[in-house]
């Protein structure tokens, strides 16, 4: 066994412990990466797939046509769609738009497909429920989704715009 | 034999072939909005152009285009079109971007989308890009009747419809007004549309111009599960495609059968899916204190066999409806057979079909193609437009051709075509019973249920015999002899004898001889009130006028929803195949038929389906030729004299009153009601 100086000099003046000590005050000090949940959030990117909403034109006209592209391009099947024309004017309009949430997938097709960017997925993720039969949305819970979120998805839409 | 190449491919064609239809024998493909195999050629939105060698130097229309007309090279080589040069691409794309100027950009509304010529063919041959910045034409939508609906926004104006009503509708309703952008397809005067073939009209727009009402924004093509089948509405047994949802028939559309119904289908045909759905049996009721209440499957069937077997065999009786299929018909005369019932009769309209002159004594013996080739067609006491609609265009075609003879005895009614009239009753067809040979080579009779549902039926039948064999219509190599049937399971019946036994009643003498049991299966037009006190057994699909005076109810199931053979009025089985479930408890009807004979003690001898046809093909093994039409001997025709009587004096009257309530089904159906409502205003504004 032999003893080297440096070896010697490292153990003396506790090397190891003052470069760790710092390290840990360095992160002590520095700003923290977690969120404390619930009272902070994190940025959302707007091209962000959470919750779906049915959306309205400004007027407060529905803007989906049943045109059942979401529903056929869906691939968990999670859509279903059963349109008729509407009594007072007889437009094309759905009768029934079902989104069953527990099969989703959250891919995004149904809102690419849309031709009058009714069907979208907003920025809501904090949707959880207590039984599963609440995830079945209907017509009027993804209309009320849209009228709630509006703001929010218009403006993401608006940012992406320029990409596509 | 003109010789060409198309693209390199030698070919040789027939005389008077278009270079559209020269390019389809070579397998080229060749887009088209207005040319239709089965019309006139308009040469109208020029999408066919292609591109001729030796010819002038501009593409032309080639479905307008004679191969006759094309030049041979200089050195007498086959004359040269070409259907993929740069030329002919480029005039596509300037065709489809004029086509797609007008024409709005609403494929998520228009109930064609995905299905349409037009999208299909932009995308094949279309440009990526718009030029077109202006705005677009707008038309009026049209009223057309409860049938067709209209988008004119989104017309081409192939003129198809146009067409087709004229030319085999043969009705003038429709035309243009207007030339070039302003060119409109009208009624005129906003009048619906009058003919019994109109849906077709809906499969002939390439576009979304002409969609189906009753069908408006129900359903898209892709996600239909789509069953080729039967259709069952008249006797000609259309070739069907029923597109289902889930449970739900959501249309009917027709399918290419040359020999039958070309590509057409009555209205009846195509729009009574709503009948499937309204007036249902969906589960077994029985009679209790008067009044109809729901019961379980085992006490309604324990009840209707207790009830057979307590009853003399020859106090009970079975009639069979018009839509019953061989199976079930054979069925049931098993059951007759095992249970020494001899009262049983598959005509409830009482007719004396089959009762002498073997197989071709019932049935349309020349075919319903053979139409095409007579030279005189004598009508008795029939309107194929409203006993057969298609088959009623297929003589409308033949008569457009020329040189066809059309007489009619009987109701002088519009038939679409000119036909010389010959009287209105039985006096009139005597007149041809001593006649000198006919002058014609392939002369054809189309007797009529009108004709032969009659006291003196049998008498009419053996007249109208003796008059063909004078007048030519039966002899050697051909037989003219045609029997026209209103119900599809007619001749299917006859086949396997569902007729009275020895010493049995037909349906006259069932309706008058007080019987104590009477077994119903789909029969409902018979008069109820003449039941009286007899216990009636209804089975059926529909809550018609059987089930309404039954005292057990077996609900059945409808044709679109069973296994089932029928036979057209041509002696063709043809196989139904199920499109959807029949709705709650209901069975199928020959399950049913065979469980009520286990209960009733009687042994068929089949468990099964397949055992039931192995049976069934015993008896009538001319039902195991599917699709295939089974010539019979006309040798037997001359039997037919054995039930000749005193003929009456009174005209002859078509069987179908009304053309859109002619079976349970469309009874049941709310657009065949309103179909039939407009009729009925239409015929009273004309009388005013």
């Amino acid at each position: 066994m032999s003893l080297s100086l440096t070896g010697v000099g490292r153990q003396l003046f506790l090397k190891e412990f003052v470069s760790a000590f710092l390290l840990a005050m360095k992160y002590f000090f520095a700003p923290k990466v977690t969120l404390n949940y619930p009272h902070e959030k994190g940025m959302l990117s707007p091209r962000f797939r959470g919750e779906h909403a049915l959306r309205r034109y400004p007027n407060g006209e529905e803007r989906c046509i049943a045109c059942k592209l979401c529903e056929a391009i869906c691939p968990a099947q999670a859509i279903t769609i059963e349109a008729g024309p509407r009594r007072n004017d007889g437009t094309r309009r759905t009768t029934r738009y079902d989104i069953d949430m527990t099969k989703c997938i959250y891919c995004g097709f149904c809102q690419e497909a849309c031709p009058v960017d009714a069907i979208v997925e907003g920025p809501n993720f904090e949707y959880a429920v207590e039984t599963r039969e609440e995830l079945m949305f209907d017509k009027a819970k993804l209309l009320d989704n849209g009228d709630r979120w509006e703001r929010e998805i218009a403006r993401n839409l608006a940012l992406d715009a320029p990409y596509r | 034999m003109p010789k060409l190449k198309i693209d390199g491919i030698e070919i040789e064609v027939e005389n008077g072939t278009t270079l559209l239809q020269a390019c389809e024998v070579a397998g080229k493909e060749v887009p088209r909005f207005c040319y239709h195999e089965r019309l006139s050629v308009a040469g109208n939105c020029r999408m066919c152009l292609i591109e001729v060698k030796g010819g002038p130097p501009k593409p032309q229309a080639s479905c307008a285009m004679s191969v006759n007309d094309l030049r041979p090279g200089p050195n007498g080589e086959a004359p040269e079109i070409f259907t993929n040069t740069p030329m002919v691409k480029k005039a596509r794309e300037g065709v489809m971007e004029f086509l797609l100027i007008n024409h709005p950009l609403d494929c998520p509304i228009c109930d064609q989308a995905g299905e349409c010529d037009l999208q299909d063919q932009s995308m094949a041959y279309g440009s990526d890009h718009n030029r077109f910045y202006e705005n677009k034409r707008a038309v009026e939508d049209k009223y057309l009747g409860p049938l067709v609906k209209t988008a004119m926004n989104r017309c081409i104006q192939c003129t198809r419809c146009v067409r087709f009503t004229t030319e085999v509708a043969g009705i003038e309703e429709l035309g243009a007004t207007g030339r070039g952008e302003d060119m409109e397809i009208t009624t005129y005067l906003s009048k619906a549309i009058s003919s019994e073939l109109q849906g077709n009209i809906i499969d002939l727009c390439p576009v979304g111009a002409l969609t189906s009402k009753p069908y408006e924004f129900k359903a898209r093509p892709w996600e239909l599960r789509k069953t080729e089948t039967i259709d069952v509405m008249d006797a000609v047994g259309s070739n069907i495609r029923v597109d289902a949802r889930g449970r739900e028939v959501m249309r009917i559309l027709p399918r290419t059968n040359e020999e039958v119904n070309e590509e057409w289908i009555s209205d009846k045909t195509r729009f009574v899916w709503d009948g499937l759905r309204t007036q249902r049996l969906d589960q077994p009721y029985v009679r209790d204190l008067g009044k109809l209440r729901p019961a379980s499957w085992d006490e309604a069937l324990s009840r209707a066999a207790a009830k057979l077997k307590a009853a003399a065999p020859e106090r009970v009786g079975i009639l069979l409806g018009d839509l019953v299929a061989a199976e079930e018909a054979f069925a049931l005369k098993e059951l007759a057979l095992k249970m020494r019932i001899a009262n049983i009769d598959c005509r409830q309209d009482g007719t004396p079909l089959g009762e002498h002159g073997g197989r071709s004594g019932y049935i349309f013996n020349s075919g319903i193609a053979a139409i095409e080739e007579a030279d005189a067609i004598m009508l008795i006491g029939c309107n194929p437009r409203l006993e057969a609609p298609v088959l009623n265009a297929r003589i409308k075609k033949r008569a457009n051709k020329g040189g066809c003879l059309i007489g009619v005895v009987g109701e002088q009614a519009d038939l679409t075509y000119t036909y010389t009239y010959l009287g209105a009753g039985p006096e009139s067809l005597a007149a041809f019973l001593d006649h000198p040979p006919a002058n014609k080579q392939k002369p054809m009779f189309i007797i009529g249920q009108g004709a032969l549902a009659r006291p003196d039926g049998a008498a009419l039948l053996a007249m109208a015999q003796k008059a063909a064999v004078s007048l030519g219509v039966i002899k050697d190599g051909w037989n003219g002899f045609n029997i026209l049937h209103t119900a599809a399971g007619r001749v299917g019946a006859l086949d396997v004898c569902a007729l009275p036994g020895e010493g049995g009643k037909n349906t006259t003498a069932m309706l008058q001889g007080e019987l104590d049991v009477m077994i119903l299966a789909g029969a409902d037009e018979i008069d109820m009130s003449k039941l009286g006190k007899t216990f009636v057994i209804y089975i059926g699909s529909h809550g018609d006028a059987g089930a309404a005076r039954a005292d057990v109810v077996l609900p059945g199931a409808a044709y679109t929803e069973k296994s089932a053979t029928y036979v057209n009025t041509e002696g063709r089985p043809q196989m139904a195949v199920r499109a959807a479930f029949p709705p709650g408890d209901a069975r199928e009807d020959w399950a049913i038929i065979a469980s009520l004979a286990k209960q009733a003690g009687a042994d068929l001898g089949f468990t099964s389906l397949a055992a039931l046809r192995a049976a069934m093909y015993k008896v009538a093994p001319q039902l195991l030729l599917l699709d295939q039409r089974v010539v019979a001997d006309a040798f037997a025709l001359d039997e037919l004299q054995r039930g000749a009587g005193e003929a009456f004096k009174s005209p002859f009257v078509s069987p179908v009153k009304d053309f859109y309530f002619t079976n349970p089904i469309a009874r049941a159906s709310a657009i065949m009601a309103e179909c039939s409502a407009l009729k009925n205003a239409q015929k009273l504004q004309a009388a005013e």
